[in-house]
């Protein structure tokens, strides 16, 4: 395997962008990330990106994106329909090739123009689930009432997961949701979607994230500290969320023994959107919330642009072993309904 | 079989509440005023109408706001045939991709007042407007475009337009 590196990394994400399309979010978080490179897109050997148009409900907007790239004369590029840790996978195989050395990976969400939960059930199987609308934070909350009922975690175990988030946030400019706060306060807080009390839930986020990843000594080249994919793997459970046991997360447990997750990891950067979910993930990768931090930036609790949030996770690691907050990160992320696919990845530093 | 089932139907309905952007938004508030307005990209130069969010070849935001005239040239056209969308035009119709001077990317317009065999690369039109009390957000305040009785621009003049 060639050695593969996150050498940069930009992001945006706010409530609401009343003012800018998609285009405009990006522009600016692709040139934050190229400058420390002193790279141009027009030098990377692969684009790919991650995005999907049912968000603005703008078609093409995919492909409008690309005007943020610069694609003159024409590049090597590529789309999923996933977040955009998927779009770095995808990247990260591109330069397994061996015939390029760099890649731009950027992804983008504007969910504030529709109504996110509904557009989500666009995602699930068309004939007999898809017609029903079950909107995402039904099913999420269908998964916590399973959690909860199978004995292995406790409404008070929710309202720890959001009051870490919201106290790691307090360092994160990009959050939405932080403060200090009691979690017998949340747990007073009314029911909204039972198990589920709104801070169960993530806020409705605009962003945009570019990473741009490098190979071998290209990447050493690029930045003194290259934060080095040691492994990265992605897997999915059944389809259907009725077949599956819903409180353990099989694929991702599988992703990580791929990706080769080392015990106690210094960092922890999960894409789990509710609460529930950021339980079901720390059983699954094999965590001891004692010996590594979960979210230090907050998670997607604290900030949650779809297609984006996973993408995200990679950039938070990358930017606390950068600055020598840990050695090492386990990131994960996530698509579909009730933690449907899952990719883990490994990250490490070169100090 | 008989009783195979071969379709079912289910419903989707999305509702959104659409954000144009800092630069579509400025050429819809023109529109709004009867202007044309583009803007130019500070990297090549080129002047985008409709602009989006930025220079699709540059990948730099627009700098400099750009008023255009009303008049054009037709880079490249299509004869229609078939009715789509509920349009409310007589068939068969002509759609051109009209460069409207100072413009450098072309906007699709109906050409009308034109018999079918006279239209042609390099014609020069001029934009038609709805009544101004209807006038909107919107590029739907040109109902079409119109021959001018000027000679055919040359070629190169639209040629990167294509």
């Amino acid at each position: 395997m060639r050695d593969v590196a996150i050498v940069s990394f930009a992001q945006h994400s706010q409530r609401r962008e009343d003012s800018r399309n998609e285009i405009e979010i990006l522009l600016p978080v692709i040139r934050e990330a190229l400058a420390p490179t002193g790279l141009k897109s027009q030098d990377m050997g692969f684009t790919v990106s991650g995005s999907t148009d049912y968000l603005a409900g703008q078609a093409f907007a995919f492909v409008s994106a690309l005007d943020a790239v610069g694609p003159w004369p024409p590049i090597s590029e590529s789309h999923v329909e996933m977040d955009g840790a998927f779009a770095l996978y995808e990247a990260w195989v591109r330069l397994q090739h061996g015939d390029i050395d760099t890649a731009l990976v950027y992804c983008f969400g504007k969910s504030s123009p529709g109504d996110v939960a509904r557009v989500l059930a666009l995602q699930l199987e068309p004939y007999l689930l898809g017609p029903l609308w079950p909107d995402a934070v039904s099913l999420a909350a269908l998964q916590a009432r399973a959690l909860i009922d199978s004995g292995k975690a406790t409404e008070k175990d929710l309202a720890r997961v959001v009051a870490r988030s919201r106290r790691n946030a307090l360092s994160n400019p990009f959050a939405q949701l932080k403060g200090d706060v009691d979690e017998a306060a949340l747990l007073d807080e009314p029911l909204y979607a039972d198990p589920f009390r709104k801070h169960d839930l993530p806020p409705v986020t605009d962003g945009a994230a570019c990473i741009i990843l490098a190979a071998g000594d290209k990447a050493r080249e690029l930045t003194d500290n290259p934060v080095w994919i040691k492994g990265i793997d992605h897997r999915i459970d059944l389809q259907a969320p009725g077949s599956r046991d819903l409180t353990i997360s099989p694929s991702t447990t599988l992703a990580a023994q791929k990706a080769g997750v080392p015990k106690d990891p210094d960092i922890a950067e999960l894409h789990a959107p509710f609460s529930s979910q950021e339980l079901i993930l720390i059983e699954a990768l094999g965590l001891d919330e004692s010996r590594t931090n979960i979210n230090p930036s907050g998670g997607a609790l604290a900030a949650n642009a779809v297609m984006v949030a996973g993408l995200q996770r990679f950039g938070e690691a990358f930017n606390r072993i950068q600055a020598g907050a840990g050695k090492n990160a386990v990131v994960h992320a996530t698509g579909g309904p009730c933690l449907q696919q899952n990719l883990v990845a490994v990250l490490e530093g070169s100090k | 079989m008989s009783d195979n089932i071969t379709g079912i139907i289910a419903p989707i309905r999305l509702d959104y509440r659409y954000t144009p952007g800092t630069a579509t938004s400025l050429f819809l508030r023109a529109m709004k005023e009867g202007r044309f307005e583009g803007r130019r990209c500070p990297s090549c130069s080129k002047v985008y109408f409709p602009p989006r969010g930025g220079c699709s070849m540059c990948g730099v935001e627009f700098a400099e706001t750009v008023p255009l005239a009303n008049t054009g040239t037709v880079a490249t056209y299509t004869i229609v045939n078939v009715n789509f969308a509920n349009r409310a035009v007589e068939l068969p119709y002509v759609v051109g991709e009209v460069v409207f001077d100072g413009a450098d990317v072309s906007t699709s317009l109906l050409i009308q007042g034109v018999p079918l065999d006279e239209v042609r690369q390099g014609m020069r039109v001029e934009a038609k407007w709805i009544p101004q009390d209807q006038w909107d957000y919107s590029l739907a305040n040109i109902s079409h475009v119109e021959a001018l009785d000027e000679p055919d621009a040359p070629f190169e003049s639209y040629r990167d337009a294509i």
